[in-house]
């Protein structure tokens, strides 16, 4: 039998045996398997979007919690008043540092997420060319980091990169600038930030979709007459690119969103819509901005999102 | 030919160094004498002292440690539940949803996550009394939350990949489903389960930006405490701390992944 034939077996005789049970008696075994994460995430993540749209239709105030009531009942005069304010909405589509904050955040995580790819290729590539032990080291290399915190990891490229840090020193020694250059509190520095903490989360994906390229195809188009950079183009990057969408999509979503990133490396015109989402809770305490303003970030995010999701579906229905 | 390897060999050797030398930068500098970060002063344990005398970071490190194992063995049972669900229990009414609700914590920016949670808490407060306030409990929540997505995708990954004749063999044999899963499947899938609850205690301990949103008053984690002291520059008693918890994590993911490499091998079978 074939995995794939024996996977489908083995799921139906799962399903089988219940059915068989739910006859004899209620299945609690396998209703309390499938409820008890479900009721969690629906409480825990699903019903929190519902509430953050819901304090985003209402208005800041000087109350405990800070907002006004969209929906007012009292049964015993039987009357319910729903009082729904766009005003955050209008604001932000008015106000152009909303605008230009998404725009920005959108640029920078879409040209970090390419330079991520330039630096990432090569790595998958290597990996999905060795064998055995090499292989194995490789992928251990790649994956360590991705377990050490990730705040250090940020806060670890402020030492290299301020004015007197270790990459102006060196070059400054070496006599190659005799002036510290600007690194710190750029948009450069949050490039780096970002293709540093999230080189994994692309090279993965390459990864598996290199691994299972026939390198023989290789052969044939070099047979055939073709250059090095033309059997790039045409067999290894098409053959790779449920890879390149897959890590694009794991590494444009959560950049988008990024704030310690930012607030570490970034300057105070690196606009980002997480680092304003923040402010607009923590420092002006109001919180129907922010979550109208979280609210028109997951509508950015929302196709993205679905894109990944379908990209899952297709691999597991392979 | 020759040459293809060998711009192959530096980009990607470029792409290593890329990874590992601010790491080897940091690790380097906590041993160094000199206050002035940039200055060496010669090789000093002093930062370690320092660090182990610093009460706020200590607390801190403490409250951390005990929010993430509780997380991780949270996120386990819950995350094992799902992945488990998703892939062994055919189509069932809802399971699209359920998988939908279990991918997308793994992309959604934390600001999002952290407010949108943050908010259901206080008015939950509002309609039912509870929570009581927000602190510890809160903070395990939402880290529950994101990290049995991880959990769960781990879980249903080996259980997809797994050689299903074992499973197949005690079902011939007539073992209930609770035998079936406690018996066979379970311990098939420890591996999965072991790296899983790892990674949700590394993720819980790292996170700043959820536990920033969720936490009350006077329940600082070591993230939160690290961000607001290295938000005003680099500091040596950060350095060390990083080296430590870098140490830490490095050796167990080497000594986890050889035990695994070492099971593997044990349980190897021929493919027939």
């Amino acid at each position: 039998m074939s995995t794939a034939s024996r996977v489908a077996w083995i799921n139906d005789s799962y399903t089988k045996m219940t059915k068989y049970n739910f006859f004899s008696r209620v299945n609690w075994g396998r209703f309390s398997v499938v409820a008890v994460p479900y009721l969690w995430l629906a409480i825990f993540f699903f019903i929190p979007f519902v509430v953050v749209f819901k304090i985003s239709l209402s208005e800041a105030a000087i109350a405990v919690p800070p907002y006004s009531s969209v929906l007012d009942w009292n049964l015993e005069e039987a009357y319910i008043t729903v009082k729904i304010s766009l005003s955050n909405y209008l604001f932000l589509l008015e106000d152009d540092f909303y605008v230009s904050a998404y725009l920005s955040s959108i640029k920078v995580a879409a040209i970090s997420t390419f330079f991520t790819l330039l630096v990432a290729f090569p790595i998958a590539y290597l990996m999905a060319r060795t064998e055995g032990s090499t292989r194995a080291l490789l992928l251990a290399l790649v994956i360590l980091p991705f377990w050490t915190s990730f705040l250090l990891r940020v806060y670890a490229w402020m030492g290299l990169l301020k004015k007197n840090g270790l990459i102006n020193e060196t070059l400054m020694s070496m006599g190659l600038i005799d002036q510290p250059l600007v690194m710190m509190q750029t948009d450069f520095a949050v490039y780096i930030g970002i293709v540093y903490t999230y080189l994994p989360f692309m090279v993965l994906p390459l990864y598996s979709a290199l691994e299972k390229m026939d390198m023989t195809l290789l052969e044939a188009a070099e047979d055939l007459g073709a250059r090095p950079y033309q059997s790039f183009f045409l067999v290894t990057l098409p053959m790779a690119m449920p890879g390149v969408i897959a890590g694009c999509l794991l590494v444009f979503i959560p950049a988008v969103g990024e704030f310690v990133i930012p607030a570490l490396l970034g300057g105070s015109d690196t606009l980002m819509i997480g680092r304003v989402l923040w402010d607009e809770f923590f420092l002006n305490r109001d919180w129907p901005m922010a979550s109208a303003v979280a609210v028109v970030m997951l509508i950015i995010l929302v196709l993205p999102i679905m894109l990944i999701r379908n990209g899952q579906g297709k691999e597991g229905a392979a | 030919m020759k040459r293809r390897s060998l711009f192959l060999n530096m980009s990607a050797g470029f792409g290593f160094l890329f990874l590992y030398a601010p790491i080897i930068a940091l690790i380097i500098y906590s041993f160094n004498a000199s206050k002035l970060v940039t200055v060496w002063g010669g090789w000093s344990l002093k930062w370690y002292a320092e660090l182990f005398k610093n009460d706020q970071i200590i607390d801190a490190a403490l409250l951390s440690f005990k929010i993430a194992f509780i997380t991780a063995t949270l996120a386990v049972v819950l995350g094992t539940m799902a992945g488990f669900v998703l892939s062994r229990f055919g189509p069932f009414k809802g399971k699209m949803v359920l998988s939908g609700w279990i991918s997308a914590p793994l992309v959604m920016p934390e600001v999002i996550t952290g407010l949108s949670l943050l908010l259901l808490f206080v008015a939950m407060e509002g309609m039912f009394g509870w929570p009581a306030g927000r602190g510890t409990g809160t903070i395990i929540i939402a880290h529950t939350t994101f990290c049995m997505a991880y959990v769960a995708v781990i879980v249903q990954a080996r259980l997809s990949s797994m050689d299903e004749s074992l499973e197949e063999a005690a079902m011939d044999l007539g073992a209930k489903p609770s035998s079936l899963f406690f018996l066979i499947t379970l311990p098939l899938i420890s591996p999965a389960i072991i790296s899983g609850w790892l990674l949700s205690f590394t993720l819980s301990l790292d996170d700043l930006v959820i536990a920033s949103f969720v936490s009350g008053p006077g329940n600082s984690t070591l993230p939160m405490v690290i961000f607001s002291k290295v938000r005003l520059g680099v500091t040596p008693e950060v350095n060390a701390l990083a080296t430590l918890m870098i140490l830490v994590v490095a050796i167990g993911v080497i000594g986890a992944m050889y035990q695994m490499r070492r099971q593997a091998r044990l349980l190897a079978q021929p493919e027939n």
